[in-house]
């Protein structure tokens, strides 16, 4: 046993004594990086709370409340109710491609009436907990086996076929890099993933096929954005005019011209961390990725820190799925990578994915209130 | 647990690397950052100046061209424009239909607005109509709750309140043509207006002042948002020309009793043009804000030639005016003197060729006066037979005839004076004598404009200084004219020879004299000048033989112009003239009357007497 002097108390903690293991570190950083959005939108809207800020900062006083009801309940209920939930998900995704509403080209809203509810958003959290719930029990030779990928491949795959129909190819994939990394550390084969990449850069001829016109649009555009200045490349181009103008200390607060004058496209979502790194130049920049790192690695904290193996791969898988949003994001706002239209993580406009960010990093705290709990084995 | 721990072994070490590959694309990110924002900040920080600030030039405003007093000859008026910006409306042809109702619209200015409305953003303005008078802008103001998205704007429009009598002087403005545009953002400026003909083509540059420059934030979609900082422009420089505006006028209104003719009034000494005018004219206003077609055709293809200035640029035979430079050619070769004469039987014969004098009976014997005061042309014959007519040319030449004087209208014309050189490098043929006798009284291929009689006079009168005849005095305080600055070069002509033509002259003018009609007889002036009659076809033995010979029954085309030159007063001139009717048969009977009345005015008026404005 490396962890000899660790209490095993889950099982009977009260109330309070749940609170107590909250991590908080990890709290006040997420609450550090959605202030930083708080004021880029304040920024965005033109120096007025109004029409992003506030809502912003109702939303996530609304999902720190849910964060903190997840991070509170036994996770042996969620344990329990893994399958269900992630059966929900693809149900609802069904529902999606079937009467889904249709917007800015793609179906992705099921209108619930108060709030439109994206299911590709619950099912990052909920294909991540559905491979933690089947490799809980599994044993490390039977995960070495080829012919128990299969299961584990179509949970990760199912929600990503619905998903990218819809299509919503960001979300898509960033199941599959989540899901991949689960493989991974719950210890497939290594030669598998070597193969994996092989066949997926030999499939990218085949794929492109199947991609629709303003997908490739944003590929070819990311490969060559000089080609169509103002045209489908404007976006990454002033980007790049935005980030780099803001110099070492930025244009300060408010100052950001390419913001400001409407140079700069969607800065309230997608690109809001070009808004920051405008005006807070490259030490707010630097600082923001440090930030995030720190998330992140209280995440690794976490995982390393339970003691089975369920809520080690949940904590892990979460983890990973923030990161890849984040890393992705700020690497398309940069140019290095196509736009496929991923959100800033926490940062930026936008309720369902403040909401299940919100959700995933309660499950977080959750995992790690619960580090010593026993779970059951089995199926 | 052994089998778990290996599992958690497993899940460390993957997750280890993992972690590994997050911490790198953090890295990466931080590397890009320090890339774009550190090594490259200054590349992107130009491009988003360029991207936020847009210079927008301040068209300046066009100089003044004012006469010699400061009244105003060109200014710039008022010139209120209604727009139409599309993003104000709610639809765009709904707001010009209803514009339609408020003031008159041509159809077609409708359809060129809603063309422009189509290929310009939204939020740029569309002129509809332009020039609208003050009841039209009051009803639009009116009306403009009724009329979202329309404005009206206050532009500057070239006007010309001497209309017609100083267009050929001061000239017009226009669009710029695509050939001019190069490079230059002023002149591509829509709108932008400058000098086509005369004196606001050729000081258009001093006219036109320097745009000045504001420097306005824009946003994406090129909206200013605020200005950041402005360069205000420079009106261009004020003209002072020589000319007396009311003079002017009046000379014109003398001339226009005439189907077509030109004059030029300057001063013998300074070479200021005191008047110029061609008639008939136009109005240079109906050019500011853009003339019909049809109008411009017409203008174009009148036979009296209304676009031209016939002062400067229209070229005559000089006729007997030029037996002045004749008989000073004489006397200045020493082949003649003031006793010379020549009887004259009303011919002169060149071997086989009979030479007609006007005067069929003849003059009997004439000396240089006499030849001139009566115009004889066997006289000048004999002469002309006798010297050749080289001396006769340089003299012409010296005296200004045939020649540029870079004159401030660039549309002045040289004229010709032949010569034996010229026939033989021109032509390629041999001077005939019988050419020199022509030439020799202002025929055949001797060709002058007025101002160059003008001018040719005032070197004669002035006691031979190399006169320049001038119009532009001042741009702002900078001299144009060398006048301003300093004297004119003697020619090198004796006194003797000059007094010798000016008693010629005189006598015109006396009892006897071609144009005794038109003297000037209030005291304490008078005149003194030369008449001219030149053919403008010859009557051939045909039409003589049919009796087509009186000039009235000639189509207009075909008949004599009628010249004449004049100087004032005769001791001490100050002023000369040259006047030139079109067509008008006979240089005593049409021309003479004419330079009598406006000779008598400028006497009156005495231009001379007030120094140039703008002086002081």
């Amino acid at each position: 046993m490396l962890i000899t002097h660790s209490r095993i108390h889950s099982d009977d903690m009260s109330f309070i004594g749940r609170i107590k293991q909250i991590a908080w570190g990890q709290v006040v950083l997420i609450c550090a990086l959605a202030c930083i959005g708080f004021l880029c939108l304040y920024s965005a809207s033109g120096g007025s709370l109004e029409p992003y800020a506030s809502a912003q900062i109702m939303r996530f006083l609304f999902s720190l409340g849910l964060l903190f009801g997840i991070a509170l309940i036994d996770i042996k209920w969620i344990f329990r109710s893994v399958w269900l939930l992630y059966g929900g998900t693809l149900f609802l995704l069904i529902l999606v491609d079937l009467l889904g509403h249709v917007g800015m080209g793609a179906q992705r809203w099921l209108d619930l009436g108060i709030i439109k509810l994206q299911p590709s958003e619950l099912a990052k959290v909920t294909t991540v907990m559905a491979l933690a719930r089947y490799y809980h029990g599994k044993e490390l030779a039977d995960i070495r086996k080829i012919k128990n990928l299969l299961i584990p491949g179509l949970i990760m795959l199912a929600p990503v076929a619905l998903v990218v129909t819809q299509p919503d190819l960001g979300t898509g994939m960033a199941i599959i890099f989540a899901g991949t990394a689960m493989l991974f550390v719950a210890g497939v084969p290594f030669w598998l993933f070597i193969l994996g990449i092989c066949s997926a850069v030999a499939a990218v001829p085949i794929a492109w096929q199947f991609l629709r016109e303003y997908q490739k649009n944003r590929v070819l555009t990311f490969l060559n954005p000089e080609s169509d200045p103002l045209g489908a490349g404007f976006h990454i181009t002033q980007s790049k005019i935005a980030l780099g103008s803001g110099g070492f200390t930025g244009k300060g607060f408010l100052e950001g011209t390419q913001t400001h004058l409407n140079f700069l496209p969607e800065k309230h979502t997608d690109f809001i961390f070009t808004l920051w790194a405008e005006e807070w130049g490259f030490l707010g920049g630097v600082g923001l990725l440090l930030l995030i790192g720190m998330i992140i690695l209280y995440g690794y904290w976490i995982a390393f820190r339970c003691r089975n193996h369920f809520t080690r791969l949940l904590a892990f898988g979460l983890t990973v799925n923030f990161s890849v949003y984040a890393i992705v994001n700020i690497g398309m706002v940069m140019g290095l990578l196509p736009v496929v239209g991923i959100p800033l993580p926490l940062m930026s406009y936008g309720g369902t994915a403040m909401l299940t960010v919100m959700m995933a990093f309660g499950l977080i705290q959750c995992c790690n209130i619960h580090r010593d709990s026993r779970l059951p084995r089995g199926f | 647990m052994d089998r778990d721990q290996e599992k958690i072994d497993s899940f460390t070490r993957r997750a280890f690397i993992v972690g590994g590959l997050q911490g790198f694309g953090l890295s990466v990110l931080g590397w890009r950052l320090s890339w774009l924002q550190l090594v490259e900040g200054e590349r992107y920080t130009t491009l988003a100046e360029n991207n936020r600030i847009n210079v927008r030039i301040i068209p300046p405003s066009r100089g003044q061209i004012v006469d010699r007093y400061g009244v105003p000859l060109a200014t710039n008026l008022q010139n209120f424009q209604v727009l139409v910006t599309q993003e104000q409306t709610e639809d765009s042809e709904k707001t010009l239909r209803d514009l339609q109702s408020v003031i008159t619209v041509d159809e077609a200015d409708i359809q060129k607005a809603l063309k422009l409305i189509k290929r310009n953003p939204s939020y740029v303005p569309v002129e509809v109509r332009d020039n609208l008078a003050w009841e039209d802008v009051s009803k639009i103001e009116l009306n403009l709750p009724h009329l979202p998205g329309v404005t009206v704007q206050a532009g500057e429009l070239r006007s010309y309140p001497y209309k017609d009598a100083t267009a050929h002087l001061v000239g017009y403005v226009g669009r710029v043509s695509d050939v001019d545009k190069m490079n230059d953002k002023l002149l591509s400026l829509p709108g932008f207006q400058v000098g086509k003909s005369a004196v606001e083509k050729k000081y258009d540059l001093d006219l036109r002042g320097k745009a000045g420059r504001a420097e306005m934030e824009v946003n994406v979609h090129g909206r200013p948002v605020r200005q950041l900082g402005i360069d205000p422009a420079i009106q261009g420089a004020r003209l002072v020309l020589s000319i007396d505006a009311e003079f002017q006028r009046f000379v014109q209104q003398r001339l226009s009793t005439e189907r077509s003719a030109s004059a030029v009034v300057m001063d013998v000494e300074t070479g200021e043009v005191y008047a110029c005018v061609s008639h008939p004219a136009f109005d240079p206003n109906s050019f500011s804000g853009g003339i019909s077609t049809m109008d411009w055709e017409q203008l174009r293809d009148d036979p009296t030639h209304p676009l031209n200035n016939k002062a400067i640029s229209g070229v005559y035979p000089p006729g007997s005016t030029f037996k002045i430079v004749t008989a000073l050619a004489g006397l200045e070769s020493g082949d003649i003197n003031r006793n010379w004469s020549v009887f004259c039987p009303g011919h002169y014969d060149l071997g086989k060729t009979r030479f007609h004098c006007w005067k069929a009976g003849g003059h009997g014997t004439v000396n240089v006066v006499d030849a001139l005061a009566h115009s004889c042309d066997t006289f000048f014959y004999k002469m002309a037979h006798q010297i050749g007519f080289d001396k006769i040319a340089q003299m012409a030449r010296r005296l200004g005839v045939g020649q540029l004087f870079d004159f401030d209208l660039p549309e002045e014309k040289a004229g010709l004076i032949p010569d034996t050189k010229w026939k033989r490098e021109v032509k390629g043929e041999v001077w005939h004598t019988g050419e020199s006798l022509v030439s020799a009284i202002g025929q055949g291929a001797v060709l002058s404009t007025p101002l160059q009689l003008a001018t040719m006079l005032s070197r004669v009168v002035n006691g031979g200084k190399e006169v320049k005849p001038w119009l532009a005095g001042f741009a702002n305080d900078k001299p144009l004219s060398i006048s301003l600055t300093g004297t004119f070069p003697e020619i090198g002509i004796s006194k003797r020879n000059l007094d010798i033509v000016r008693q010629g002259m005189e006598a015109v003018l006396q009892q006897g004299g071609t144009a005794y009609g038109s003297r000037i007889s209030e005291p304490g002036m008078s005149m003194g000048g030369k008449t001219g009659t030149s053919q403008v076809k010859r009557i051939t033995m045909a039409e003589r033989a049919r009796g087509v010979t009186r000039q009235e029954d000639l189509p207009w085309h075909l008949r004599h112009h009628a010249l004449f030159v004049g100087y004032a007063p005769t001791e001490n001139p100050k002023y000369a003239c040259c006047v030139v009717v079109d067509h008008g048969i006979g240089g005593s009977a049409a021309a003479a009357p004419i330079a009598k009345d406006i000779m008598l005015e400028v006497q009156k008026r005495d231009p001379k007497s007030k120094k140039l404005e703008g002086t002081g």
